[in-house]
C-alpha cells in the first residue's frame, strides 16, 4: 500500500538498505542513489520523447488530411525506432571551416537546456527533482542556455543561412523572455511563492487559469515564441533560409535538436499545466495521494497543451520578423505589465475577503483588461483601415 | 575535505582557467564563449554561498542577455584579419605587471583583515529569499537604490538604441 | 566547510585577470569582456561577505543585484558605442581611435 502512495521513497529506502548492506558508507550511497534517480528521470523523459515523435507525425498528418505513419507496428506506433536507426547510421558531417568544438557542443546544450527543466517539474506531490524556491526563474535560466545553444550552432556552422536563423531566433527569444517573465510573475503574485510545488498546492481550491486567464494566454504565446514553433518559427523558416540554424547538422546531431524541440514543447505544456491548471491534482482526483496518478495527471495535461501548441503550429502561418518584434514590444510586453499591475492591485485589495469574492474580482479584472485591450486594438485597426482607404494624391512629385 | 570544498575547487578552476582564456584567446567569439563558462562558474559559487536567487539571475542576465549581446557585437564588428594578428597592444607587459601588483596588493589587504578569515558561515535562515525581497522594496532599506538602478537601466536602453541607431 | 578567505583570494585572482584583459587587449569589445570579469569578481566578494557576515543585513545581495543592473547598462551602452564607432571609422581597435589625440 505504501508503495502506491510514495513509490520513490520506498525504492529509495530499499536501494539505501541494499547499498549500505554491501558495505558502502551512507553519504556515498545517497550520492549513488541520487545519481540513479537523475538517470531514471532523464531516461523517462527521453522515452517520452521517442513517443512524442510518433504523436507529432501522426497529429500533423491528421491536420493536413493525411494518414501519417501506419506501417511499423499498430497505428505506426513503432515508427520512431526506424527514424532513430536512420539518424544513427547517417553520415555524421562537420562542414569545412566550422568551429568543431562549438559545432558539436551546440546540439548537446540544446537538449540539455530542456532536460534541465525536468529537474524542477513537480510530477506528483512526492516526486519532484528539486523544489527550488526560485523555480520559476530557473525556467527562464534554462531558456537562456537554449538561446546560447542556438547562437553557437548558427555561428559555428560557417553558413550564412545558419547565422541568419540564429540571429532571428535570438532576437525572438531575448525579446519574448520579457512577457514570459512577467507572465510568470502572475502565479507568483497569486500564490506568494516561486516554488513550483507551492504554486501547485496554492491551486487546490481554484486554478490560476480562473484567476488569470489572460496570464495563462500570455504565457502560452510567450512559450510558443520561446520554443521557436510556428507562427514564430523564423529561426527555421524552411522556405526562406532552409531550416536556419541547424541546416548543417546531420544524423544524430540533428536528431538531438529535433528531440530537444519536441520535448521542449511538451515540457512547456506540462509547466502550463502545473502553473495554471492545478498540476497533479486533476483530472483524476487521487493525484494528491497516489504519486502515480499525479504523474498521469501532469503528463496528461502536458500532452493536452503539447497538442494545443501543435494545433497552433499547423494552423497559423509564419509571421514576418518585424511584425513579430512589433507584436512583442508594442502589444505583448505592455499588456503583460498592465496585467501584472492589475493583478497585484486586485490581489492586495481583495486578499482578506471571502474566497469567492477574491476569485470573482480577479476574474472580472482579467476580463476588463482583455476587453479594453480588444477595444484599443479595434480602434487602431479602424484607424489603419481609414488611412489605407483614404484617397491618395495622384502625383506626388 | 568535504563535498562543498571539492565543488569549490572545481568551480574555481573553471572560473580561473576560462577567465584566463577570455583575456588571451585571439578569436573573440571564443573569448565570449569562455566568458560564459566563467559566468557559469560564478553562478555555481553563488549556489555554494546559498544565494540561489543570485545564481539564477546570474544565468538569466549574464548568460542570457549580456553574453549574447557580446556575441552579437563581435559578429557585427568582425574583420577576418583581426583573428590572425596578436590581440594585445604593445603595453601588455606593463598590464601584466600592473595586474600582478593589484593581485599582490589585494591579497596583502585580505591577509591584514581584522576579522578571522577562516570563519565559517552561520546556517542560513529559512526565509532568506523573502528577506532579500523585503530589503529591495522596503523604504527603510534599499528601495531608493533599487529604483535608481531601474531608471539607470531605462536610460541605458534608450541611450543604446539612440547611439546604435543607423541614422539615414 | 569553505572558509571566507578562499572566496576572497579567488575573487582577487579573477579581478587581476580582468584588469589584465582591460589593460592589454586591443579590441574594444575585449576590453569590455575584461570589465565584466572585474564586475563578477566584485560580486563574488559582495555575496561572500553577505554569507559570512551578518545574515540579517541583505546589503551584500542587494548590492550584487545593483551591480547586475549596472553591468547590463554598461554593456548595452558600451557595445552600442563600439558598433557606432565601427560604422564610422571601420575599426574597433582602441589604439586606432586617436582623433582627439595630439
Amino acid at each position: 500500500m505504501e508503495f502506491w502512495v510514495d513509490p520513490i521513497k520506498v525504492i529509495f529506502e530499499w536501494l539505501m538498505l541494499t547499498l549500505t548492506g554491501w558495505g558502502l558508507s551512507g553519504e556515498l550511497a545517497v550520492v549513488i542513489v541520487d545519481l540513479l534517480g537523475i538517470i531514471a528521470l532523464i531516461m523517462g523523459a527521453m522515452l517520452l520523447d521517442i513517443m512524442l515523435v510518433w504523436v507529432e507525425r501522426k497529429v500533423v498528418a491528421r491536420f493536413q488530411g493525411r494518414l501519417g505513419p501506419n506501417r511499423v507496428g499498430p497505428w505506426g506506433l513503432f515508427q520512431p525506432f526506424p527514424d532513430i536507426i536512420k539518424l544513427i547510421i547517417k553520415e555524421d558531417t562537420t562542414p569545412v571551416g566550422a568551429d568543431k568544438l562549438v559545432f558539436n557542443l551546440a546540439p548537446i546544450l540544446s537538449l540539455a537546456s530542456v532536460i534541465f527543466l525536468w529537474a524542477v517539474l513537480p510530477l506528483a506531490s512526492t516526486i519532484v527533482g528539486v523544489d527550488l524556491n526560485v523555480g520559476l526563474l530557473y525556467l527562464v535560466a534554462a531558456g537562456a542556455i537554449g538561446t546560447l545553444s542556438i547562437i553557437m550552432a548558427g555561428w559555428s556552422s560557417n553558413n550564412k543561412y545558419a547565422l541568419l536563423g540564429a540571429y532571428r531566433m535570438v532576437a525572438n527569444m531575448v525579446s519574448y523572455e520579457i512577457p514570459m517573465v512577467v507572465a510568470l510573475l502572475i502565479p507568483t503574485v497569486l500564490s506568494g511563492t516561486m516554488s513550483l510545488k507551492g504554486i501547485t498546492l496554492a491551486q487546490s481550491n481554484v486554478w490560476f487559469v480562473v484567476l488569470s486567464p489572460l496570464g495563462a494566454l500570455l504565457f502560452l504565446i510567450a512559450a510558443i515564441a520561446e520554443l521557436g514553433r510556428s507562427p514564430f518559427d523564423l529561426n527555421e523558416g524552411e522556405s526562406e533560409i532552409v531550416s536556419g540554424f541547424h541546416i548543417e547538422y546531420s544524423g544524430m546531431k540533428f536528431g538531438l535538436f529535433y528531440a530537444g524541440e519536441l520535448l521542449h514543447a511538451f515540457t512547456f505544456g506540462a509547466f502550463i499545466g502545473v502553473m495554471f491548471f492545478g498540476g497533479w491534482q486533476w483530472p483524476l482526483p487521487w493525484g494528491e495521494k497516489y504519486a502515480l496518478v499525479g504523474i498521469f495527471n501532469v503528463l496528461a495535461k502536458g500532452m493536452f497543451f503539447y497538442w494545443v501548441i501543435m494545433w497552433i503550429k499547423y494552423t497559423v502561418p509564419r509571421i514576418r520578423i518585424d511584425h513579430m518584434l512589433a507584436f512583442n514590444w508594442k502589444f505583448l510586453t505592455p499588456l503583460a505589465f498592465v496585467l501584472l499591475m492589475v493583478t497585484a492591485i486586485v490581489h492586495a485589495l481583495f486578499m482578506n475577503m471571502a474566497p469567492w469574492l477574491y476569485t470573482l474580482a480577479m476574474f472580472l479584472a482579467n476580463v476588463l483588461v482583455g476587453w479594453v485591450t480588444l477595444e484599443i486594438l479595434r480602434s487602431n485597426a479602424r484607424k489603419q483601415r481609414v488611412a489605407v482607404e483614404a484617397p491618395q494624391p495622384v502625383a506626388q512629385h | 575535505m568535504d563535498a562543498s570544498q571539492v565543488i569549490f575547487i572545481l568551480s574555481a578552476a573553471l572560473i580561473l582557467v576560462s577567465a584566463l582564456l577570455v583575456v588571451t584567446v585571439r578569436n573573440l567569439i571564443h573569448a565570449a564563449l569562455w566568458l560564459i563558462a566563467t559566468l557559469f562558474g560564478v553562478a555555481i559559487l553563488y549556489v555554494l554561498l546559498e544565494a540561489g536567487f543570485l545564481a539564477v539571475v546570474q544565468v538569466v542576465v549574464y548568460i542570457g542577455a549580456i553574453a549574447i549581446m557580446f556575441i552579437f557585437a563581435v559578429m557585427l564588428t568582425r574583420r577576418d584579419l583581426l583573428d590572425k594578428v596578436p590581440q594585445t597592444n604593445e603595453n601588455w607587459p606593463v598590464a601584466l605587471g600592473v595586474s600582478a601588483l593589484a593581485l599582490v596588493g589585494i591579497a596583502f589587504i585580505v591577509r591584514g583583515f581584522v576579522f578571522s578569515l577562516d570563519r565559517i558561515a552561520a546556517p542560513l535562515p529559512e526565509n532568506s529569499l523573502q528577506m532579500l525581497g523585503d530589503a529591495l522594496i522596503s523604504p527603510a532599506a534599499y528601495v531608493l537604490p533599487f529604483e535608481v538602478a531601474s531608471v539607470l537601466l531605462l536610460a541605458a536602453m534608450i541611450g543604446a538604441v539612440y547611439v546604435a541607431m543607423n541614422k539615414k | 566547510m569553505i572558509p571566507l578567505s578562499w572566496y576572497l583570494y579567488l575573487s582577487a585572482m579573477l579581478f587581476a585577470i580582468g584588469l589584465y584583459g582591460v589593460l592589454a587587449r586591443k579590441n574594444a569589445i575585449a576590453i569590455l569582456l575584461g570589465v565584466e570579469l572585474m564586475l563578477n569578481a566584485v560580486n563574488i566578494n559582495l555575496v561572500a561577505f553577505w554569507r559570512y557576515g551578518d545574515l540579517a543585513q541583505m546589503a551584500g545581495q542587494v548590492f550584487a543585484i545593483i551591480v547586475f543592473a549596472v553591468a547590463a547598462s554598461e554593456v548595452a551602452v558600451g557595445l552600442s558605442l563600439v558598433i557606432s564607432v565601427y560604422r564610422r571609422r571601420n575599426t574597433v581597435v582602441a589604439n586606432e581611435l586617436d582623433l582627439m589625440k595630439w
